[in-house]
């Protein structure tokens, strides 16, 4: 079972809900985080390192003795990472999709792949929870490859959370693509509302099973119960406005620890969700 | 010899676009027969990446020696200079304005990109 905790909005309190869920569950379980330009699941489960990581990805080379400027590997590639008008093509690596057309179509042979760093993949362990994070090198803007290097590291055989990163863009539709079942954790703001539509659009479009958590329940209107309603879309979980859980947040403290009177709360959502077979289908990787 | 200029329009008059990847056209004025065309480039206003690596492709294949625009980011000077095409930046209003300042030798030839890139 691979349950993700996505959101359209960040900040919603998708890591909140992710490492709350892992430390309730009470048996092997595995945590993905892949936010991977700002993971921070590690925050609430420090635990110990053990192992990194070097993640690549191929771009291409040119064998300029073997080249004669045709053209053919730029006018191929639909991302301009190989541009060639008569010369020795120019590589732009940073744009590159690692798709390996422009070599499949060099009629020289002159195009081999070459790997290059995008980021680490780390493993770390605590307390029957592991913890794998990808973090993408600064300056690189690829996250897709980082994310799918973090998916393929987590066992078949254990649950496993995965923490998406917030928006609808390619690195949310690359964490969500071989989960089971998605909760959308939302706020009842204009804000959490207008991000929530677009979020549920998406795995909509993704044909996933999906509910909402709303955090933060009690502190702005009931618009986003109205749309949930409206739209058939199931509330798992609201979790209260309380300022015990942004202090215990903000201390890197995990709430079923700390506020034990919130377990039975996390322990429900856990029901509807990774204990349950609520997922409508079972998607494999 | 050739020269582009980045422009909104289709005339001479029509105002320079400061912007080179996603100019809406390119006029390619021929100084030895005084006579210019338009080239479209409203395919790359919507590219999601590359625009000016695709802006530079596209005006190395018209046989230009010059380019006249507002702004140039790293990537497409690098392409326009393996190209061989020289990189003029103005702020003049117009395409005319500009090409009496290119011809006046008023533009100094870009060293480099005078702008960041939009990614990495």
């Amino acid at each position: 079972m691979i349950l993700a905790i996505a959101s359209g909005k960040g900040g919603t309190g998708k890591t909140t809900v992710a490492v709350n869920l892992a430390r309730i569950y009470g048996a092997e379980i595995q945590i993905a985080d892949c936010d991977v330009e700002a993971p921070n699941a590690h925050l609430f489960l420090p635990g110990a390192r053990v192992r990194t990581e070097t993640i690549t990805t191929g771009v291409p080379q040119i064998d300029e003795s073997r080249c004669d400027g045709c053209g053919e590997c730029g006018a191929f590639c639909a991302y301009h990472a190989i541009v060639s008008f008569g010369t020795v093509p120019l590589v732009f690596p940073e744009l590159c999709h690692s798709c390996g057309g422009c070599a499949m179509v060099c009629p020289r042979q002159a195009i081999t792949e070459v790997a290059r760093r995008i980021g680490v993949v780390e493993t770390l362990r605590t307390d029957g929870i592991t913890l794998i994070q990808g973090r993408l090198d600064i300056g690189v803007a690829m996250a897709p490859p980082l994310i799918r290097a973090v998916t393929a590291r987590l066992r078949t055989d254990r649950p496993a959370i995965l923490d998406a990163p917030p928006g609808t863009s390619c690195p949310v539709v690359t964490t969500l693509r071989g989960a089971d079942f998605v909760v959308l954790v939302t706020e009842p703001t204009p804000f959490g509302l207008h991000d929530l539509e677009l979020a549920v659009a998406l795995v909509r479009e993704l044909g996933l099973p999906f509910g909402v958590v709303i955090n933060r329940a009690d502190a702005g209107d009931d618009r986003v119960h109205a749309y949930c309603h409206a739209q058939d879309v199931p509330v798992l979980l609201a979790i209260p406005d309380d300022r015990r859980i942004a202090e215990t947040y903000s201390r890197g403290g995990l709430i079923v620890d700390v506020l034990p009177e919130y377990r039975e709360l996390f322990r429900s959502l856990l029901d509807k969700t990774l204990a349950a077979p609520l997922a409508g289908r079972q998607v494999r990787r | 010899m050739k020269i582009a200029f980045t422009t909104t329009g289709t005339t001479l008059d029509a105002p320079l676009d400061s912007r080179f990847g996603r100019a809406a056209k390119f006029i390619v004025y021929d100084l030895d027969a005084n006579e210019f065309t338009v080239i479209d480039n409203e395919q790359n206003l919507s590219a999601a990446q590359g625009a000016g690596i695709q802006a530079a492709q596209t005006v190395a294949r018209l046989g230009i020696q010059a380019l006249v625009t507002g702004h140039c980011g790293p990537k497409a000077f690098r392409v326009l200079k393996a190209a061989g095409i020289k990189v003029y930046h103005t702020d003049a209003s117009t395409v005319a304005e500009a090409l009496a300042k290119y011809c006046a030798q008023e533009l100094a030839e870009a060293a480099a990109a005078d702008v960041q890139g939009h990614w990495a």
